[in-house]
């Protein structure tokens, strides 16, 4: 895959990773609820943060040469 | 309680571990067989991001604001998505320059600047001496916890020669030396300590993981169970949402600012700098550490909140303090075993952070604060002798001294007052201050130093006043009053309220105000002036560092000895490695030894290099302007460089692109040498393989073998005589030549073949013309090809050749038109090129291809044009311009 692209990729992911883990898309999840016994709020943000790194290396490992 | 010695011991016997890794990377480095030459262990080592803080505060910072510890990992998360476009661009950046801190690469990018590189060292010194006084804190508040009996109010703090902190200062300076100053390499790489980092990193993760799975499961039924208890109280379950009271705003730019200063601040500390810039490896293993190390941060956080939580469930509110839970909950279980592996997972953080950047540091204030004084000196100045490298040495291990010394001071003095997530995020906001400089400096060519200088100083300034100073002031070293009505009482200058802004975080506050003012100052001073000479070859070299910075052009102009440079090189690096240096470069310029070295521009980048990665390159540029005569460099040379070196590739891309042409020159070539010699040896056989052949028909294949062999001979000769025009090995003979009578003679040789093909061929000329400088033999080769050319497609009957010679203001016009079968319009260029011939493959003419292509070289080389212009059916018809003052016959091209 062409390195230009994998650049674009993580700067597109870069800005979806800034809007989600800030005002307003955030409080989104700030819910009295929980899943699993886990409450939603901080699990939601360590999914999303998990989704971030799970995506980036997706993108980088696929990445030959 | 655990007794001292065992917690002094352990404490120790851990340190005495780390060196022992180290010496091990080391040793492993000297024999070529690196440990640390993988993406997983840089990863690992850039992890000493988490400190004693994230070790300890975290947990408290999530006891009394929930998740409000989180934004200075996310931040981070985010800026390694873009490491590999920005940070790639800052390791090819320092590894081809040989850059070693922060301060070197600002100074760098800014004309190799003195005064830039003190600055940013003294901002760092400045604004690091509270975060190292944060680690001492941690340590020392840990072993306290450690060695009271829970619940027992802690000691009260004692003069310095009594406090054991003093002491964990000073052992932890004399390790930094070990580590980081014991001896000097040319590029800073420093194995044996990123080794140790990436070991103390697995340490403290697992360390805090198995406090937080204790925590969960030994004194919880899980974490369902443990959040289940925290939601039943209310004050419990506010901190798992983003606000803690009802009706509370969010305060997202808040939010927002922490994300951004530690996403900064990630890349911008000279710890991470070192880490991740400077002992870098090779550039791919970023590729896969900018998801390890953001995957890391994950992991040591994952039970921060569980931690929080249970502790507070455990003690109660208030009952004990939240910064201490990691140790204090194994400790109240009696868990004296795993309390001690915490404490030991906290010093490692603590120790990790304060070897690598006081070891960064150091580095800066001997390279840019100390080296350049010195260099003034007579004694040390560049025109004095003697080995400087241990000297070097020498002042690294003090600076390392002194930078522990001043963060005992700073906690001696204003640690108590502090959470510890305080005290971190000042400096934090203090190295934020870099990155308008750096950032700016790696994609914008129009940035100047005094711009940088400039925004650093306004942007620290700020800083200092608005958060540093506070923070004093807060534990009661300056009066309270400056900081409630502003000083003297003036309230538009209220250190957290500026100009009266408000509602802000005094946090947010201080970075709004330092970085507006920082990057205002950078982007209108930049504006003010174009950059100097020096300013913009360097920003030419980092803004298009991306292509290929080793190859980038070279920006001196001057005078330089092998015998001054070699010296210099040896009293920085050693004399043996000097040598060792200078012998490879004189490998790689291909000359037999350093006496034969060419002393010139690239020379002097090379040893400016080489010193550049042992002292700076600010410093390495002073020495080198001292040993070498320089001249002034203008922007009007800097462009020429550029030009220069533009036109090298201009050049290189016009070699290959003619070797391609010779290519395909030699494939046509043997191709149409094949063609006669296939249809030569097919007839060959044929006649030995039937001897009784008619004598008709062998007389009918010998003519037809005769013809190929000719058409051959003459293809070998045109070809042998187009290379030779080309190359501009032709031999001309140059005489004044009567065109007319040359036409004449041209027409009088073709008669007889223009005769037997039923055509007439007719000269039209003015009685006499002035004559032209030309080479009377090539110019009737052209004729006769032209002449031959218009033979070939005439029509069975009525053929007729008009030649025509005219004179006209610019010189004489030769036309040749013929009332032939004529060239269609998408052909008339290409005839001119080589084995391009005209007429589709059933019906054309034998011919060489090569006669064209020839004519127009000759007559290109008397200043001339040859043209063609037909319409297909009608004829065509040939022009040939030849100027009065032909340029290339003047000087007689006889080569």
């Amino acid at each position: 895959m062409h390195d230009k692209l994998v650049q674009q990729r993580l700067a597109a992911l870069f800005a979806a990773g800034a809007l989600l883990l800030n005002f307003p898309l955030l409080a989104l999840w700030d819910r009295d609820a929980t899943v699993f016994g886990l409450p939603l709020f901080p699990l939601a943000l360590f999914g999303l943060w998990a989704l971030l790194i799970g995506l980036a290396a997706w993108i980088l490992e696929s990445h030959e040469g | 309680m655990l007794s001292v010695p065992l917690v002094v011991g352990a404490s120790f016997a851990y340190l005495l571990l780390l060196v022992a890794v180290a010496a091990f990377g080391d040793a492993r480095a000297r024999q070529r067989r690196s440990v640390i030459g993988n993406a997983w262990v840089y990863a690992l080592s850039m992890a000493v991001y988490c400190t004693a803080w994230t070790y300890y505060g975290s947990v408290g910072r999530a006891a009394g604001s929930g998740v409000w510890f989180l934004p200075i990992y996310l931040g981070p998360t985010l800026a390694m998505l873009l490491a590999w476009s920005v940070l790639r661009k800052m390791i090819r950046i320092a590894k081809a320059y040989r850059i070693t801190s922060i301060a070197d690469f600002i100074a760098s990018r800014y004309g190799k600047s003195p005064l830039l590189a003190g600055t940013v060292t003294l901002i760092t010194v400045v604004g690091i001496v509270p975060y190292i006084a944060l680690q001492l804190k941690a340590v020392a508040s840990g072993y306290a916890l450690m060695t009271t009996p829970l619940g027992t109010p802690l000691a009260a703090p004692q003069a310095w020669w009594h406090d054991s902190t003093f002491y964990f200062a000073l052992a932890l300076a004399g390790f930094t030396v070990l580590f980081g100053a014991r001896h000097l390499d040319h590029s800073e790489k420093h194995e044996g300590m990123v080794a140790a980092m990436a070991f103390e990193s697995v340490v403290k993760l697992l360390a805090f993981v198995t406090v937080g799975v204790f925590v969960c499961w030994g004194l919880f039924d899980g974490p369902a169970d443990l959040f289940a208890r925290a939601r039943a109280v209310p004050e419990l379950n506010a901190l798992l949402h983003l606000t803690q009271r009802p009706g509370q705003k969010f305060a997202y730019e808040q939010w927002f600012a922490l994300s951004l200063l530690a996403m900064l601040s990630v890349i911008f500390l000279p710890r991470q700098f070192q880490m991740m810039v400077v002992e870098n490896v090779e550039e791919r293993h970023l590729k896969r550490a900018a998801w390890l190390f953001p995957l890391y941060l994950l992991l040591i956080n994952l039970f921060v909140l569980p931690i929080a939580l249970g502790g507070l469930l455990h003690f109660g509110r208030g009952g004990m303090d939240a910064d201490s839970f990691v140790l204090s909950l194994p400790l109240s279980q009696g868990q004296g075993a795993l309390a001690l592996l915490v404490f030991i997972g906290g010093l490692s953080a603590a120790t990790g952070m304060v070897i690598v950047e006081a070891t960064a540091v150091s580095t800066m204030v001997c390279n840019d604060l100390v080296m350049p004084m010195l260099l003034r000196t007579r004694r040390f100045g560049s025109r004095a002798g003697g080995d400087l490298s241990r000297l070097l040495l020498g002042i690294r291990a003090s600076a390392i001294v002194a930078i522990l010394l001043l963060g005992y001071a700073y906690f001696a003095i204003a640690g108590e007052a502090y959470a510890l997530v305080s005290i971190g995020l000042i400096s934090f906001a203090a190295v934020a201050q870099f990155a308008p400089a750096m950032l700016a400096g790696l994609y914008w060519k129009g940035g100047t130093r005094n711009a940088a200088f400039t925004g650093l100083l306004l942007g620290f300034a700020l800083w200092a006043y608005t958060l540093m100073l506070p923070s004093v002031a807060k534990s009661g070293w300056l009066p309270a009053g400056y900081l409630n009505d502003g000083p003297w009482g003036i309230a538009l200058l209220k250190p957290e309220q500026l100009l009266g802004l408000t509602g802000l975080d005094n946090l947010t506050h201080a970075l709004f105000w330092s970085l507006l003012a920082n990057v205002g100052a950078f982007v209108a001073v930049s504006l003010w002036r174009p950059p100097t000479a020096r300013e913009a070859s360097q920003a030419l070299l980092f803004v298009d560092g991306f292509q290929s910075p080793a190859a980038g052009p070279v920006f001196w102009r001057g005078r330089a000895q092998v015998r001054e440079l070699l010296p210099l090189a040896g009293r920085l690096l050693g004399a043996a490695r000097a040598q060792q240096l200078f012998g490879d470069y004189a490998r790689q310029r291909g000359v037999a030894g350093i006496a034969q070295i060419p002393a010139d521009a690239q020379l002097v980048q090379f040893v400016e290099t080489q010193l550049a990665g042992a002292i700076g390159s600010a410093s390495a540029r002073v020495m080198v302007a001292a040993a070498v005569e320089e001249e002034a460099l203008g922007l009007d040379d800097v462009m020429r460089i550029l030009d220069e070196a533009s036109q090298v590739r201009a050049a290189n891309e016009k070699l290959q692109s003619l070797d391609r042409l010779k290519d395909d020159f030699m494939s046509s070539v043997t191709h149409e040498l094949r063609t006669p010699l296939t249809s030569i040896r097919a007839l060959s056989e044929l006649m030995e393989d039937d001897p009784d052949m008619p004598p008709a028909q062998r007389a009918q294949f010998l003519h037809i073998i005769t013809g190929e062999t000719e058409r051959l001979g003459r293809l070998v000769n045109q070809v042998l005589d187009l290379a030779k025009i080309e190359a501009g090995h032709a031999q001309w003979s140059i005489s004044d030549v009567d065109l007319r009578a040359l036409l004449e003679h041209a027409l009088q040789t073709t008669a007889e073949m223009f005769r037997k093909r039923g055509a007439v061929a007719l000269l039209d000329a003015p009685a006499a013309v002035p004559s032209l400088a030309l080479d009377a033999d090539r110019m009737t080769q052209v004729l006769l090809n032209l002449l031959s050319n218009a033979a070939k497609f005439l029509p069975a009957e009525g053929g007729r050749v008009d030649l025509r010679l005219r004179e006209r203001p610019t010189g004489l016009r030769i036309e040749i038109e013929d009332n032939g079968s004529g060239i269609p319009a998408d052909q008339q260029a290409l005839i001119f090129e080589r084995f391009r011939q005209g007429g589709d493959s059933t019906n054309r003419p034998q011919g060489t291809g090569l006669g064209l292509p020839i004519s127009r070289q000759i007559v290109e080389h008397f200043g001339g044009t040859l043209s063609v212009r037909s319409v297909p059916g009608q004829g065509a018809c040939f022009t040939v311009d030849l100027p009065w003052q032909a340029a290339t016959t003047t000087t007689g091209d006889n080569r």
